[in-house]
């Protein structure tokens, strides 16, 4: 029987990384099927971001494919990015612009015509709430503003596969469950999301399927009830990470 | 505690050293050159033992002012001299304030300047052999002198600390700061001049400075070689207080310093004012060019380019006014130029990890290169066009004109080839964005001038036509060859300037992530 299977928004094969003679990522395959809201967890150290960054074109793999909606990253590179909103975690931006000419920046170096960009850097500095630091330089913003305006670069060419590396870290509650809705919303609109977080619990209410990385490789992947089966997500992760101690702590830490 | 400070510095310096070749390679060279500086310095102080004690009083009171004064100056303009023992960073763990002196002064004298400023102060002991006294004094006074430079120039590094807490403030500053530095040469050679002409002043000038601050210390075994144990007391005196001055004022900043971290001065535009993004073509080479243009105007590391501007033509006029020649002045227009063309010859080292966005936006190389260079000849074009008209019309020389054109602008363009191909594979440690301009990783200084002298040298080879033909023009003064040289430098240029970006762009496509990887690992560098 065959049936056409709908191309993966995200597929990586055997992707391989080592700094110097550290294994970053070992042979890691993974599938994100388009739509779906996808989590990456892993402790720290897991090799998230190296994965992410592979993915994303941002690092030369050794070996492996990276292939996004069937456009393989690292032979048509431009065709391929042309589909990826990335956000990364550890690269700085053009802080020196305000946040409006940085959105600006990033639509104008997609390629979009002046007017476009112009209405969607409105539409997303009013979704971040961030207009009243439109006018701000981002070398200015608090580290959860810089996180929003980075998501927002993101956004703004319209990609069908959303890669976000921590996009969470530092941002504010109600500014988190903002971005929360509109992920959701995105997802909802046939977009596809990739989040790699540390919160387990965000993770297992917003993500539909999710991934645990350790040490460079996957250890389980699926549906996020598939992973954790009778468990909560949190519980899983430990059990499948391991390197949780069941100490109370050295006794002079101890005040009473 | 001042034990445990001691030993994170030397642990800082040799993990440092550790993680770069280049940097371990730099810091030997520069012990070497300190090694031959103090050897010098040793020889000279020992023979002194055998000068008139007027002769040596005037030589060691004058370089141990000049040395004294070298030590309080220096962190103004590198404000990242030493930063291993950050008094920022040690904040928040509870250091009482006069351990926390201690260790910073120690650390201070155990560098390498310390280290080198004490063995050349202990050798006036050496000059001062033949008067006991004298020689006993110059043990103490030695100590004091140095602790003098290194409190003091500790003292300026805090005191610079809580005046520049201001982003803006402390931008403009380290830029003008250098002005007085480019000068140097004619400084001293106007001062050099005059004091050819009143050599017999140089005693005079020692003696007061004897009872300064900067030439106290040194001037207390002088006098007591020369019998005056009262003039000795009493400079001993101002030496001390000195000392104690810099303390308590080093004292009152640090702690100002300690609990007041950087004030963020907020600049902002109304919403709606992309400023240059809607000015040039909604293309992503014209967005690179507009926030290139943005940064020459908002980053100083970009500004502090331009500081050749003014320079090389007021240089140019000072030697030629020495030489009684105008021709050295017309050659401003093709120096700047020159200079100019090459200022981002490591662009995407200046971007930092920024340089992301383009990688991650799929911008096309060519791009890229297309728009830092449409950025940077919005620049300067206008500059070197006018310094050329403006020097030519000084001079008078309007027949020399279009060979000075063909020069400047094939040096330009030929440079913008040139910086297109090498700054997509240079990758130098820079100041990050913000911090003091001027501001150098340990061995970053090497690495960089050995980039910045190998491209300048490739530059001399693309121009040497241009350079032939305005030699030949210069010589036989012929209108022809003017013309030829005009046609030569814009054509030639405009060719070099075009396989540049074509080559540094398909280098770029290439080469952006492992250009990435590159910059992260400089990262803290």
């Amino acid at each position: 029987m065959t049936s056409v299977l709908p191309v993966p928004a995200l597929e990586l094969r055997g992707l391989s990384k080592r700094f110097g003679d550290k294994v970053a990522v070992e042979n890691l395959s993974l599938t994100v099927p388009t739509g779906s809201f996808y989590g990456l967890v892993g402790p720290n150290g897991a090799g998230k971001t190296t994965t992410l960054s592979m993915a994303t074109g941002l690092l030369q793999p050794d070996a492996g494919q990276s292939i996004i909606h069937g456009v393989d990253m690292w032979q048509h590179p431009l065709e391929a990015k042309q589909l990826v909103g990335n956000l990364s975690d550890g690269v700085k931006l053009f802080d020196r612009l305000t946040g409006e000419q940085l959105v600006t920046y990033n639509g104008l170096l997609f390629g979009m015509s002046r007017d476009t960009v112009a209405e969607r850097v409105a539409d997303l500095l009013k979704l971040l709430d961030l207009e009243s630091a439109a006018g701000t330089l981002v070398v200015d913003y608090s580290a959860g503003m810089t996180k929003k305006i980075a998501l927002a670069c993101a956004l703004v060419h319209a990609p069908k596969l959303l890669v976000l590396d921590e996009p969470f870290e530092s941002v504010d509650p109600v500014s988190a469950a903002n971005i929360r809705d509109m992920l959701t919303d995105y997802v909802r609109g046939g977009g596809t999301v990739i989040v790699s977080s540390h919160v387990m619990d965000l993770v297992q209410r917003m993500c539909d399927h999710v991934a645990v990385v350790s040490a460079g490789r996957v250890l389980a992947a699926g549906t996020v009830d598939e992973v954790r089966g009778e468990a909560s997500l949190e519980d899983r992760f430990v059990e499948l990470v391991g390197g949780r101690h069941h100490t109370e702590g050295p006794s002079w830490l101890r005040h009473s | 505690m001042v034990a445990t400070l001691l030993r994170l510095r030397f642990l800082v310096l040799r993990n440092s050293l550790r993680r770069s070749t280049w940097q371990l390679i730099a810091v030997i060279i520069g012990a070497v050159y300190g090694l031959g500086v103090l050897g010098v310095a040793v020889l000279g102080l020992v023979a002194l033992s055998f000068a008139p004690q007027e002769l040596a009083a005037t030589v060691i009171v004058l370089a141990g002012s000049a040395v004294v004064l070298g030590w309080i100056v220096v962190p103004l303009i590198a404000a990242g001299i030493d930063q291993t023992l950050d008094p920022a960073r040690l904040a928040q763990f509870p250091l009482p304030m006069p351990k926390l002196l201690v260790g910073l002064t120690l650390a201070g004298v155990l560098g390498v300047p310390g280290v080198i400023t004490t063995i050349a102060s202990l050798a006036t002991v050496a000059s001062w052999i033949r008067y006991p006294a004298a020689a006993a004094a110059a043990v103490v006074c030695a100590a004091l002198a140095v602790l003098t430079c290194v409190v003091g120039s500790r003292m300026v590094a805090a005191l610079s600390v809580s005046l520049q807490s201001q982003r803006r403030f402390r931008e403009i500053s380290s830029i003008l700061i250098f002005i007085p530095l480019i000068l140097l040469g004619p400084i001293i050679i106007g001062v050099s001049q005059s004091v050819r002409n009143s050599a017999d002043a140089l005693p005079q000038v020692a003696r007061a400075l004897g009872w300064t601050p900067l030439g106290a210390a040194w001037s207390v075994p002088a006098d007591l070689a020369a019998g005056d144990v009262g003039a000795a007391a009493l400079k001993f005196v101002i030496a001390l207080a000195t000392l104690a001055l810099l303390v308590l004022l080093w004292r009152r900043s640090l702690a100002a310093a300690l609990v007041s971290p950087h004030a963020a001065a907020s600049k902002r535009v109304a919403r709606g004012k992309i400023g240059l993004f809607g000015v040039f073509p909604a293309t992503p080479a014209g967005a690179v060019a507009a926030r290139c243009l943005t940064y020459w105007r908002r980053d100083p590391r970009y500004a502090r380019q331009l500081i050749v501007v003014p320079l090389i033509p007021v240089l140019l006029a000072f030697y030629s006014n020495n030489m009684h020649s105008l021709t050295l002045l017309t050659l401003a227009g093709p120096l700047v130029a020159f200079l100019l063309s090459l200022a981002t010859l490591a662009d995407i080292s200046y971007d930092g990890t920024a340089f992301a966005a383009h990688l991650a936006d799929g911008v096309r190389g060519r791009d890229d290169r297309l728009g830092r260079v449409v950025a940077l000849a919005v620049i300067a074009v206008p500059i070197v066009l006018a310094l050329t008209l403006i020097t030519v019309a000084i001079a008078g020389a309007w027949h020399e004109l279009p060979l000075l054109l063909g020069l400047a602008f094939g040096a330009l363009l030929s440079g913008f080839g040139l910086t297109s191909v090498s700054s997509a594979r240079i990758i130098i440690p820079v100041p990050a964005a913000g911090d003091n301009p001027f501001k150098s990783a340990p061995g970053a200084g090497f690495t960089t001038a050995l980039s910045s002298f190998a491209t300048w040298g490739i530059l001399i080879l693309l121009v040497l036509p241009e350079i032939v033909l305005t030699v030949v023009g210069f010589v036989t003064g012929s209108a022809l060859i003017g013309w030829i040289g005009l046609a030569v430098g814009l054509v030639l240029g405009t060719g070099i300037a075009i396989a540049g970006i074509r080559i540094g762009g398909h280098q770029l496509d290439c080469s952006g992530p492992q250009l990435l990887s590159r910059l992260k690992t400089l990262r803290g560098a």
